[in-house]
């Protein structure tokens, strides 16, 4: 694509890249959770593949939290709500 | 010890627990429905007294009970009114839940033959689920988890000093069973893993 910058940024096109996603579901690290069953909560609740689910569980173990969902503030809630009902510790935030 | 194990001939997963096994099992999660339906689920600060008796809806607050704050935690960390709202909306129907699933757990043990009062010597209990059901135990067995770390207040990598605690130490004896529950949990994971 070709980049013509004397044209400067139009304020609608930036209207049209603010992402439509906006937030984010937080897992967090408990000294509790087997390994095994939040890549399966992973899994299951999310339908990621084990592979993914899997990287999503070890951000959480070692650097203490991931994201592992984002969307819509509403969709996010339920997120939220479903980790707190297979016992995760969730919370949710606007992406950065 | 026991443990969970898939049986691919009539897809279901099952387990033997011994009598005591069963027994404890039933009594944690009696436990835990109890602490569940105990500590009120309320709002706790009422604005306008009418308003509070029309409000019926959920609680606003974190529950006092450090179990209870553990299994229902604060989703906005940096925005209260949101998290007031997250919770007069889902806390009810969580602890609904959670309590449910952990009488699904004292069903299906008395079902499978646990008397109300264990007398007999010997008694081995057979339990068979289904998907559903296994899937209702992973998640209760993490919530009577939560329940018996919180209140030893286990820590990220401290199991040597748990492990070290004499036999006669209660502590000691409640970590036993956490870990004995951890052990259960693993292997219903595989076990759901295999059914799949």
């Amino acid at each position: 694509m070709e980049l013509r910058p004397e044209q400067g940024q139009s304020p609608v096109t930036e209207d049209l890249t603010t992402p439509a996603t906006p937030w984010v579901t937080v897992v967090w690290n408990d000294p509790v959770n087997l390994m095994s069953y939040v890549t399966y909560v992973f899994q299951k609740h999310f339908g990621y593949e084990k592979k993914k689910a899997e990287k999503l569980m070890m951000e959480v173990h070692e650097d203490g939290r991931s994201a592992v969902s984002a969307g819509s503030r509403e969709e996010m809630e339920r997120d939220v709500q479903a980790m707190h009902g297979y016992g995760l510790w969730a919370t949710l935030e606007k992406q950065e | 010890m026991s443990a969970f194990a898939y049986h691919r001939r009539g897809k279901q997963i099952a387990a033997t627990f011994t009598g005591f096994e069963a027994d404890l099992l039933r009594s944690l999660a009696a436990q835990l429905i109890e602490l569940l339906h105990d500590e009120s689920a309320l709002p706790q600060e009422a604005i306008d007294p009418l308003e509070a008796l029309l409000d019926f809806s959920g609680p606003t607050t974190e529950p006092e009970d450090p179990v209870l704050a553990r299994l229902f935690p604060t989703a906005y960390t940096e925005d209260d009114e949101a998290a007031a709202d997250f919770r007069r909306f889902t806390e009810s129907t969580l602890r609904e839940g959670k309590a449910a699933g952990a009488a699904a757990i004292v069903d299906a043990l008395e079902e499978a033959g646990l008397p109300p009062e264990l007398a007999e010597d010997g008694l081995m209990i057979d339990v068979e689920l289904d998907r559903q059901a296994a899937e209702t135990w992973l998640r209760s067995f993490t919530d009577l988890r939560l329940a018996l770390a919180t209140r030893l207040g286990i820590e990220e990598g401290d199991e040597d000093y748990w492990d070290q605690l004499s036999d006669e130490d209660p502590r000691g004896q409640v970590y036993g069973i956490y870990q004995w529950l951890g052990y259960l949990q693993e292997t219903l994971v595989d076990s759901l893993i295999k059914a799949a």
